[in-house]
């Protein structure tokens, strides 16, 4: 297939060139032509009037389940789904079976990678299995190719171990994302605790579980002076705490995800096991707090935290089912939600999903600068459609949001100047 | 009764489900029932040619004996489950459990299960009416209204009561129905006990959160204790059981503080000495085994009313 391309009539947004204005994308061998390049005879030309094209959104927080759990999702089956939800690139949590702690597994990722439909940046494990005990080797992992490090899906809860990851990360420039959650705390609750843990009956995860262990995330940071990465922030406190710190310069960044910013505890209501996540859904506060710290800067990324289960974990009692829902799909039409009813721009919009997560993991991307490799999305910000079971294209269907009628979503999905995902005509 | 009033509930799942109407409905049934059980011969054939399933997850001597019994004196046929003979111990998931048993055409499925939600999720996968006999912290509604149906045959009404709820709110199924139940009814709940046992909310289902024991007790229509359950060491949610009792204990004193003619009720089992004193439980005011009567009644009246709606 050709990889040249001219893309007509789209709005191109593009904050990092400061470009915001309706004009024709070139593609010419997979890169991203000048203004002014002569159109070549063999090229594809798609009629974008009416969408926003922009730089390739890349997913900084993703459950790729291989491998390990390959019943759930795969590498391919899991960067179809994010292309498919408009994502050039995504980065893949390690706490697969086995835990992405050493060179050989993420070489194997980046191996399967190849046959996938985005760009794939494993994070590796702080430490070694992800036991909290001592750190991986992140020499050889940045060696194989991580793009960062965390233990996601717990947390380090030993202080000192945290404080020497950030130093020692800080010499292989390798982020550090921090899944923040005072484990003694959460205890073996389910769901936000409050008014609808008690109505329910379900045991109750308080919020402040999640906000002491980002206060030390930052106290850290600011002691040793290494950036940190606080992951999947679902709290008022959470998002106050990392405001404060950024304004007196702490090198903090953070990600929340669109179920935070959508969804609340309620959504359990009837024992919902697509509600069920880690962190939990919280209150309508903090899901105004959230929505707060999206506008204005407070935070630095939406992510998904694409989480596939299959319905072995998740059509069984509330207590015994997997964390976890599925986002890639369903992440570009609830964030764009957001530019609708006029909380974030459209530029911080590509901020959220481009250009801020490409900076943070220090990848390729965020901008379509000329000569850079073709990672484009073409976005239909009216196009409305339902979201069903029959229609996900991952594995897994754990989403709360199945059944839900959006307007807006991703239309087309170029890596490398490849189409990966087209609904265009 | 309002006119026109027609019980719609297929299954019983919870208080929260149930309206006044509803609630009123099923009382007055079981008072109507509670005859039968007095009678030489304890049975009628209402629920003739019926199948129930009694599938218990958890331990229960009270709660399952007085559905089987409410069930075979309507002469229903009755099959008990229990946890230790159950495909659970062989790893079969509680849906795959529901479907099988779903297979072989009961009417009802009354289950009793450790985690909340059991009962909702039954219904999810089965045609059968489902009862709820207790599910983890969430309801048992079956007690809420043995309870409610107590309360009105000794005070005549429930509306405008004091009812003092005393002891561990967090994890007690019993406490959540009837903080639902009175309060729907009409009448004020005052519940008091350890901060640590009173959960994140619970002004929300309608409860009053008093800060001393007197508070609560106080001219009460209706003096409750609840359940310690002596298992739940990993949390520390108290120094000691002698503390508990010294503390938050139920004693003659503290039912002294209530009115004249107030009623100490509990669902039982009794931790004697912990939660209650003996010499409450067996003492004058103590309506705990009238209680256990009123249970066989309330349960006859929900498995008739839920197959009247099948």
């Amino acid at each position: 297939m050709s990889e040249n391309w001219l893309l007509k009539n789209g709005r191109i947004i593009d904050p990092v060139n400061s470009v915001d204005q309706q004009k024709d994308l070139l593609i010419i061998g997979g890169r991203l032509a000048a203004a002014g390049t002569p159109v070549p005879e063999n090229v594809q030309t798609v009629d974008a009037s009416g969408c926003w094209i922009v730089p390739g959104l890349i997913d900084m927080h993703v459950h790729l389940r291989e491998p390990g759990e390959e019943y759930k999702e795969d590498i391919v089956s899991g960067t179809m789904a994010a292309a498919a939800g408009g994502f050039t690139g995504v980065a893949c949590m390690p706490n697969t079976s086995p835990v992405n702690d050493c060179h050989a597994v993420t070489s194997f990722i980046l191996e399967q990678a190849e046959k996938g439909f985005a760009r794939v940046y494993p994070v590796g494990a702080i430490s070694k299995s992800s036991k909290g005990e001592s750190l991986a080797e992140f020499g050889e992992m940045k060696d194989a190719g991580v793009v960062a490090v965390s233990d996601d899906g717990r947390p380090v809860l030993n202080s000192q171990l945290m404080r020497r990851a950030l130093e020692y990360a800080s010499d292989y420039n390798l982020a550090v994302i921090s899944h923040s959650e005072e484990i003694s705390l959460a205890q073996n609750g389910v769901m936000n605790e409050g008014m609808v843990s008690t109505r329910l009956g379900l045991r109750g995860i308080p919020a402040v579980a999640e906000s002491i262990m980002v206060y030390r995330e930052i106290a850290l940071s600011e002691y040793t002076g290494k950036p940190v990465h606080i992951a999947h922030v679902s709290t008022a406190m959470s998002a106050d705490l990392i405001r404060s710190a950024k304004s007196r310069g702490v090198r903090v960044t953070a990600e929340t995800t669109p179920h935070y910013f959508t969804l609340t505890e309620e959504a359990v209501e009837g024992y919902d096991t697509n509600a069920k996540m880690n962190p939990p859904l919280r209150s309508e506060i903090d899901r105004q707090a959230i929505l707060s710290g999206l506008a204005d800067g407070t935070f630095d990324a939406v992510a998904t935290d694409h989480a596939p289960h299959s319905s072995l974990e998740k059509e069984v009692e509330f207590d015994l089912a997997a964390n976890g829902i599925i986002g890639l799909e369903t992440a570009v039409s609830l964030t764009l939600a957001l530019v609708r009813d006029g909380i974030i721009s459209e530029q911080r919009f590509v901020e959220l999903l481009s250009v801020n997560p490409a900076r943070i993991l220090g990848v390729p991307g965020g901008a379509l600068s000329d000569g850079a490799a073709a990672d484009v999305t073409v976005i239909h910000p009216e196009m409305e459609f339902e979201y069903t079971s029959e229609s996900v294209v991952s594995k897994s269907r754990n989403s709360p949001f199945l059944g839900w009628k959006f307007r807006g979503r991703s239309v087309m999905t170029l890596v490398d100047g490849k189409v990966m995902f087209n609904i265009l005509p | 009764m309002t006119a026109g009033y027609h019980f719609s509930q297929k299954h019983i799942l919870g208080i929260n489900h149930l309206s006044p109407e509803d609630i009123n409905f099923i009382l007055t049934t079981a008072e109507s029932f509670k005859e039968i059980s007095t009678r030489k011969i304890k049975k009628v054939p209402t629920l003739r040619g019926h199948t129930i399933v009694n599938l218990f997850f958890e331990p229960s001597t009270r709660t399952r004996l007085s559905f089987e019994i409410a069930a075979k004196r309507m002469s229903a046929d009755t099959f008990n489950i229990s946890a230790a003979t159950s495909s659970a111990t062989k790893g079969e998931t509680l849906v795959d459990t529901a479907r099988n048993i779903s297979a072989m055409n009961p009417d009802i499925i009354i289950i009793r299960h450790a985690f909340s939600g059991a009962a909702v999720m039954l219904t999810r996968y089965i045609d059968a009416a489902v009862i709820n006999a207790g599910d983890g912290t969430h309801e048992h509604p079956s007690q809420g209204l043995l309870d409610m149906m107590t309360v009105r045959e000794h005070k005549g009404r429930l509306d405008g009561l004091k009812i003092a709820i005393i002891g561990d709110i967090l994890h007690s199924r019993v406490a959540h129905s009837n903080i639902l139940g009175f309060t729907r009814m009409g009448s004020q709940v005052f519940v008091y006990g350890p901060a640590t046992l009173l959960p994140k909310g619970l002004d929300h289902l309608g409860a009053k959160i008093c800060s001393s024991l007197e508070e609560a007790v106080k001219e009460a229509d209706v003096v409750m204790a609840l359940r310690i359950q002596k298992e739940r060491q990993n949390d520390p949610l108290f120094p000691s059981l002698r503390e508990y009792a010294q503390k938050y204990g139920v004693t003659r004193d503290v039912v002294g503080l209530a009115r004249p003619d107030a009623i100490v009720m509990h669902p039982g089992p009794i931790n004697r000495g912990v939660e209650l004193m003996s010499d409450v439980a067996d003492g004058p005011r103590s309506v705990i085994l009238e209680q256990v009567t009123n249970g066989v009644a309330v349960r006859m009246a929900l498995l008739y009313l839920v197959m009247g709606n099948s």
